[in-house]
């Protein structure tokens, strides 16, 4: 076959199918006389079918000759039937690979799924007829459908197919009755990989087609280098770290989580999914009182997690009240809410925002420099959705710089430390385990969740109003 | 990140916006941080790009420049890259041995499920089919609790929202709707759909954004997309690929300004999402990229692809520092997810089985078997706890 394009994606024999080129590979190495899986001819009703196979020789084989254990072998031998290279001799219809004494033979290359480019209804029909013709109402019940609907819609063409099928069908008895029952064995595998019985999926399909081909030539004009050129350069320009150093920070992550992978270090008391036992998912709930002595823990990990568990969010926020710049995080909380919220809301939440932190005297303002300060206001004239980036991300730094350590040193969050419960791992029974299994507990629907933590931001949205310095001070001063 | 520098005065119009980006052009691209209109940068490089063929410049000579410009970028590349990951996974113990079983069957689908998706309770999921049905179970005591017939077949993406209250999902039918779940079971959810995103071939992907009112979509046309689900309108378009794009991830870092796609010109590439561009590109993979995952702490993310193999990508160093194959595995990855730590990387293959990968070391630490057809969708659940693989076979198993 022609290589007709230097960008091949491995598609040329099959769309998305470029696994064929090894499959055949490995294909042509079994059948090597020497090197390949023994054949031997076996008995069926009255003829000899030559190189027949056994299941279990088969497997030998693939775990030899490609270094793997028994199971793989049986999965790749199971790959290897449901594509047509080898099929079954003993029912047929069930394309696996059983690594036992059952029979199999190598498919002829003729019918091999790259030869065939499409298997067409056409040949189908005739092969039906051809089927019909030799033994009335051989035909299974899937395949009689088949053939009432082809001869339906092929109606036009079916004095051709007739015809065609006698002719198959005399050219076959011509030939010696070894070689017919053999190219009937094999025609009849191509079929069952082509047209699978009615519930089983066929390996021919891939799925859709793709909506542009890969393997067409895509037409470069000075715009396509152009923009190549530009991206590139860009590219060029860029600033990039030494592998050492980014290697080394991806190993540090997988070190510091590690202990919090369930996959890797068990999760306590148990994991719910192993014991059907779901105190996990409860004592590490988003509103939970008191939480658990590995989440204390991986708030420490970055700020990044601390704020992104609602827990740690809630405890931080106890710690920013003390300190008084909870201004801070309600702003970049707001930011937030800005960016992801729905188009039609944001010169609102804009105007809101600007009220409250932003502007000279707000009661909630934010202290930042006088550049990014000024940048913001002037965008706010024509909000958009990134409008508060700037001073987001300043605000953002200034806490995971300096309030994130302090937080990490202070008594709200020794005592937290102290105060979190480690629970014992679970050691169910055989029976106790069979107990749960019955009795597993279904949750909260989310939805519901969801409107009552709605409930709760809006009442401490209300109840945490602006705190009016002037009247605070006020009330203390009286009191002295 | 990339971004570009513009000076510090506001402009008036797109045209005198250009020439200085030009002047830019020929001297220097500079890269910082900008406030303004950011979209207009685009238009620009755009712009630079179709304008017509300058004097003494051919086809020929264009492409010779971007040859020398790709060899510069390979030479830059290289000039950093003084150490490979399995030497820096030699101080790392090795991994014990794993025992991952089938903890949950889920059958109900009447077809190849396509797509599947955690909600954040980290027990709920939602799958769709090549049927058109898309289904929301409680994974944990396998009830299915919603059900949702979609008016076309091949629902190839679908997505839980962050609150938990709605679906998304999209397909044949060229869009993406989001239907809100009810608590009431009787209630008809299409009623109540929602059609968002528009595009002109199939949806690949769809992901929401940190809130429900934003959804990310990938499409067989080439583009990404992001939109607002309230009025459904387009807020940046993502052109870049010149193929089917297969596959798309957000990334979790605390900007949350970026993301991922894959497609059938074997490229991945980065964007950024308020500008638009795209902001680095990989092209390393032999054939179309099924499936791209970003690393946990967001600096890296690996690839699934037809070609037999998973890659990873290091986003800070700019290059594929890792290749995850084996000689005997020669079915394409069709779906890729990385466990909570990062160490262990889970692959769904068209072989029916599922590798687990140890992302430094690069070998294969388990292979799964179990599902009876082509393995389409694999994702680590919420906590980390359990993953779930959907497969051709109808079924969805949760493993742990």
């Amino acid at each position: 076959m022609t290589i007709r394009s230097d960008r091949d994606h491995g598609q040329r024999y099959r769309p998305r199918m470029s696994c064929l080129k090894k499959l055949e590979a490995t294909v042509v190495q079994m059948q090597d006389p020497s090197t390949g899986v023994k054949g031997t001819d076996q008995k069926l009703n009255v003829t000899v079918i030559p190189h027949v196979i056994t299941g279990q020789d088969i497997v030998a084989w693939i775990t030899k000759n490609m270094n793997v254990d028994n199971d793989e072998a049986q999965a790749f031998g199971t790959m290897l039937v449901a594509y047509g290279y080898i099929y079954p001799l003993q029912d047929h219809k069930k394309l696996v690979l059983r690594p036992d004494g059952s029979l199999y033979r190598f498919q002829t290359p003729y019918f091999w799924p790259v030869q065939k480019w499409n298997a067409e209804d056409t040949d189908y029909a005739i092969y039906l007829a051809k089927r019909n013709i030799r033994k009335k109402g051989v035909l299974d019940a899937y395949e009689q459908e088949e053939y009432n609907r082809l001869h339906k819609w092929m109606n036009h063409k079916w004095d051709f197919i007739v015809m065609q099928a006698k002719e198959q069908y005399h050219a076959g008895k011509a030939r010696q009755k070894a070689d017919r029952v053999v190219f009937d064995c094999q025609e009849r595998a191509y079929w069952i990989v082509h047209r699978p019985p009615a519930q089983t999926h066929s390996a021919m399909d891939y799925g859709l087609d793709r909506h542009i081909d890969p393997n067409a030539e895509e037409k470069k004009t000075y715009d396509y280098y152009r923009r190549i050129i530009i991206y590139t350069q860009q590219a060029v320009m860029r600033s990039r770290v030494k592998s050492s150093v980014s290697l080394g920070a991806l190993a540090k992550y997988i070190t510091t989580f590690k202990n919090h992978d369930p996959f890797l270090v068990p999760c306590l008391p148990s994991n719910p999914w192993q014991t059907d036992d779901d105190s996990y998912w409860e004592l590490n709930a988003p509103d939970v009182e008191i939480p658990t002595k590995m989440r204390v823990e991986r708030w420490s990990f970055s700020f990044y997690e601390l704020l992104n568990d609602p827990r740690g969010r809630a405890d931080f926020k106890i710690f920013l009240k003390k300190e008084f710049s909870g201004e801070n995080l309600a702003f970049w909380e707001a930011a937030e809410e800005l960016k992801w919220g729905t188009a039609a809301s944001m010169s609102e939440k804009a105007e809101q925002i600007f009220k409250t932190f932003l502007a000279p005297g707000a009661p909630r303002w934010i202290n930042i420099d006088g550049r990014t300060m000024g940048l913001t206001v002037k965008g706010l004239e024509h909000p958009h959705r990134y409008v508060l980036d700037a001073a987001q991300t300043h605000i953002f730094m200034l806490m995971k710089k300096d309030t994130f350590y302090r937080y990490l040193k202070s008594p709200v969050y020794k005592e937290m430390q102290k105060k979190a419960i480690s629970p014992a791992p679970h050691n169910f029974t055989e029976a106790q385990l069979q107990e749960n299994m019955r009795n597993r507990r279904p949750s909260i629907d989310p939805i519901i969740t969801w409107q009552k933590e709605q409930e709760e931001k809006a009442k401490a949205a209300a109840a945490a109003g602006p705190i009016d310095i002037k009247k605070l001070m006020a009330s203390k001063l009286d009191r002295k | 990140m990339l971004m570009v520098e513009m000076c510090h005065v506001t402009f008036a119009s797109t045209s005198e916006h250009h020439q200085l980006c030009r002047l830019e052009y020929r001297s220097r691209l500079i890269i910082k941080s900008t406030f303004i209109d950011i979209s207009v940068i685009r238009l620009c490089f755009v712009k630079m790009a179709c304008q017509g063929l300058a004097k003494g410049e051919t086809i020929h000579t264009l492409k010779a420049e971007s040859e020398t410009l790709k060899g510069k970028l390979e030479e830059e590349r290289a000039k950093l890259h003084d150490v490979e990951l399995h030497q820096v996974a030699e101080k790392i113990e090795a991994l014990g041995q794993f025992v991952m079983k089938t903890r949950r069957t889920l059958k109900g689908h009447g077809n190849k499920v396509l797509c599947m998706d955690w909600c954040r309770d980290k027990r709920r999921i939602v799958s769709s089919s090549q049927d058109g049905k898309v289904i929301v179970w409680d994974a944990y005591t396998t009830n299915k609790e919603h059900a949702v017939t979609m008016p076309c077949t091949w629902v190839m993406a679908c997505a839980y929202a962050p609150s938990g209250c709605a679906v998304a999902c999209g397909g044949l039918d060229n869009k993406c709707s989001v239907y809100p779940l009810s608590l009431d079971k009787n209630e008809n959810l299409a009623a109540k759909k929602k059609s968002v995103a528009m595009h002109t071939n199939y949806l690949s992907s769809c992901s929401f954004t940190n809130s429900d009112m934003q959804i990310l979509t990938s499409s067989g046309d080439g583009t990404c997309a992001l939109w607002d689900v309230e009025s459904g309108q387009l807020l940046q378009s993502f052109h870049g690929h010149s193929a089917d794009v297969l596959s798309l991830n957000l990334a979790p870092s605390e900007t949350g300004n970026t993301f991922v796609s894959g497609g059938c010109d074997k490229k991945a590439n980065v964007w950024d999402m308020r500008s638009g561009q795209n902001v680095q590109s990989f092209e390393t993979h032999e054939s179309d990229i099924n499936s791209v995952k970003y690393y946990p702490s967001g600096d890296a993310f690996a690839t699934g692809s037809d070609d037999a193999t998973c890659r990873l990508y290091d986003l800070r160093a700019d290059r594929e520092v890792a290749i995850y194959s084996k000689e005997s595995i020669i079915f394409g990855a069709s779906s890729v997810d990385f466990s909570l730590s990062g160490r262990l990387l889970f692959a769904g293959y068209n072989d029916y089985t599922i590798n687990v990968w140890d992302v430094l070391k690069g070998t294969r630490v388990a292979i799964l078997f179990g599902h009876e057809n082509r393995v389409s969708t694999v994702r680590v659940s919420p906590d980390g706890t359990a993953f779930c693989s959907g497969s051709w076979d109808n079924t969805l198993r949760i493993w742990a």
